[in-house]
């Protein structure tokens, strides 16, 4: 339908470099800070996107997602395909995050135990479901559909909760467990979230971790929250991703980085976004302990006990 | 397992569909549904308002920024708490916040408490075009010296291809200037808002481009998106405006982008296969 345009060669066979996500740290990729990476001497280990964000034609996203998939891997990461949905996925949806996935290549694809959708209604957060047989079987079906979709394992991550169901029958880390076993999707281990839910559940978050699958996570999340408190008074942490990420999961982080080794670890800064040397700064100490680890589990320092 | 992480209730409950914590979510009014509880079975209002709030507040962030004139006119409280009410009345169907906000200006038009604000909803369609614009497709743009591959006598019957991201507005107030003077500048000049303006959003390669239309102009685009050739959308435009400017607006739709090649007409360059 052009005439006079010259022959435009497509990217479409265009091939990027490695898609292999580093055991480093990476950091949750802002517009505002595109040009600062591309331009930083610091080379970091990887960025990641909301899957979402690059659902749309064209223009200036897709521009700067480009520039940056030449030089750097990515992880993407959806937040709207809703697996813990009662009533079925989108299946649109699925076909929007599997044409961003064929288009950037990335080294891993993730998404949460959670829902957002209900009834053509989009919530725009990630809600929790209960952990019992009809719920673990829905979300089993549906992490089946998006990867035979993808044709690729997907990590499933753990969420953040300010409540529960009282018609629970199982645990947390063994509901994940079993998803895991189940559609052979691996996990991405939010520790931040470990600590939110822990605070908020009343329960030890290394206990948590004690009982999580650590041989099924393929990357870790690190985030900042805020506190509040809830109807009697108690502390109530929000997963805010709005400030750095707090000393006791920094800590737990340590631990965790320690039983398993050196993991793609993504420092996620989503609200009250700060300059790029800001993030870059998370990004570095979380370099600093994968670094440190890296050294004590090539010493054979695998086998200590989590907890 | 730790007890602590198990469930606090002892007898398996009745299970709770996702409709009902769904339902209570869009309605304040709602209490929190039985069945959700925090540590130890306490009670989760605060605990379900988290929940709630993030929705809320989640949704109109995803307005401001795509309205951020609106915002700056309006102010931020005012925009927080006309946000609100829109955000309950037409909750988004798609994941893809960016899409958002189709409705809101309509809305605004029947929004009480702005309605001395006449431009407003005007502003809003300026700024929901340009987002879409901002993530439409790339295409490549018309090239000038194409129109010359078209023998004169052909021209009347010319028809062109629309870029995906082209988008006419039409105003009966000075809604392209009040959208430009509050996206792109810290002080707002003193602008006549009862002057009728009609804007060209076009994008030719990533960023969007806003310009305003001289009388006429906007009839004569409109004519050729439409598929109208260049002689009927002219007649069209002359109809709207005696003095309708053909040479300028060929000009400025040629500079603008407006349009990604010759429609084929069964002649000459036209008849080429498209490349891919």
């Amino acid at each position: 339908m052009t005439t006079s345009a010259p022959t435009q060669k497509t990217q479409i066979d265009t091939r990027f470099r490695s898609a292999t996500i580093p055991p480093r740290a990476g950091a949750g990729l802002k517009p505002a800070h595109v040009d600062a990476i591309l331009n930083d001497d610091y080379r970091i280990g990887f960025l990641e996107v909301h899957a979402e964000n690059y659902m749309g034609d064209g223009g200036a996203p897709h521009r700067a997602l480009t520039a940056i998939r030449e030089q750097f891997p990515i992880s993407v990461h959806g937040v709207g395909l809703s697996i813990g949905s009662e009533n079925g996925l989108d299946n649109t949806h699925i076909e929007r995050l599997k044409s961003v996935v064929d288009r950037y290549e990335p080294g891993l694809v993730s998404e949460h135990l959670a829902w957002s959708t209900h009834d053509n209604s989009y919530y725009n957060d990630l809600l929790p479901v209960p952990y019992d047989q009809p719920t673990l079987d829905r979300v089993c079906t549906h992490i089946d559909v998006v990867q035979n979709t993808l044709k690729r394992k997907i990590l499933l991550e753990n969420p953040s909760t300010y409540l529960q169901f009282e018609q629970s029958t199982m645990s947390e880390t063994d509901f994940v467990r079993e998803i895991a076993q189940r559609t052979g999707c691996g996990l991405l281990l939010d520790i931040n979230n470990v600590f939110i839910s822990a605070t908020n559940q009343n329960y030890k978050p290394m206990t948590y971790l004690s009982e999580f699958p650590l041989d099924r996570v393929e990357e870790i999340h690190l985030a900042g929250h805020a506190t509040d408190t809830d109807d009697e008074g108690d502390t109530l942490l929000i997963d805010a991703h709005d400030r750095p990420v707090d000393d006791a999961v920094w800590k737990l982080y340590d631990i965790v980085i320690g039983q398993i080794g050196p993991m793609p670890t993504l420092v996620e800064w989503d609200n009250d976004v700060p300059e790029w040397p800001v993030l870059r700064r998370e990004a570095k100490l979380a370099d600093e302990i994968l670094q440190r680890r890296a050294e004590t589990y090539m010493l054979g320092t695998r086998h200590a006990a989590v907890g | 397992m730790p007890l602590s992480a198990r469930p606090s209730s002892k007898e398996m409950a009745d299970p709770m569909s996702l409709a009902v914590f769904s339902s209570a979510l869009s309605d304040p009014q709602t209490g929190t549904p039985d069945g959700l509880v925090g540590p130890d079975g306490k009670k989760a209002a605060k605990r379900f308002n988290v929940y709630r709030n993030n929705v809320t507040v989640g949704l109109i962030g995803a307005l401001a920024d795509t309205f951020p004139a609106v915002q700056r006119l309006v102010g931020e409280q005012f925009f927080e708490a006309m946000a609100r009410v829109y955000v309950q009345t037409e909750p988004p169907s798609s994941p893809l916040l960016f899409r958002y906000g189709d409705g809101f200006a309509d809305f605004l038009e029947h929004f009480e408490p702005a309605q001395h604000l006449v431009y407003l909803p005007d502003v809003a369609r300026l700024e929901r075009a340009w987002l879409d614009a901002y993530h439409a497709a790339d295409a490549p743009v018309l090239a000038p010296e194409a129109l010359s591959t078209v023998a004169p006598e052909d021209l009347a019957d010319q028809r062109f291809d629309v870029h995906p991201a082209t988008r006419i507005i039409r105003s009966r107030f000075a809604a392209i200037s009040i959208f430009s003077a509050n996206r792109m500048s810290d002080t707002v000049p003193s602008i006549d808002t009862s002057v009728a303006e009609d804007g060209l959003i076009t994008r030719r390669d990533t960023e969007v481009e806003i310009r305003h239309l001289p009388p006429g102009a906007a009839a004569f685009f409109s004519a050729l998106v439409d598929g109208q050739p260049l002689g009927a959308a002219a007649e069209v435009a002359v109809s709207k405006a005696e003095d309708f400017n053909l040479a300028s607006a060929i000009g400025a739709m040629l500079e603008a982008g407006v349009f990604t090649g010759l429609a084929d007409t069964g002649r000459g360059e036209a008849d080429e296969p498209d490349p891919e």
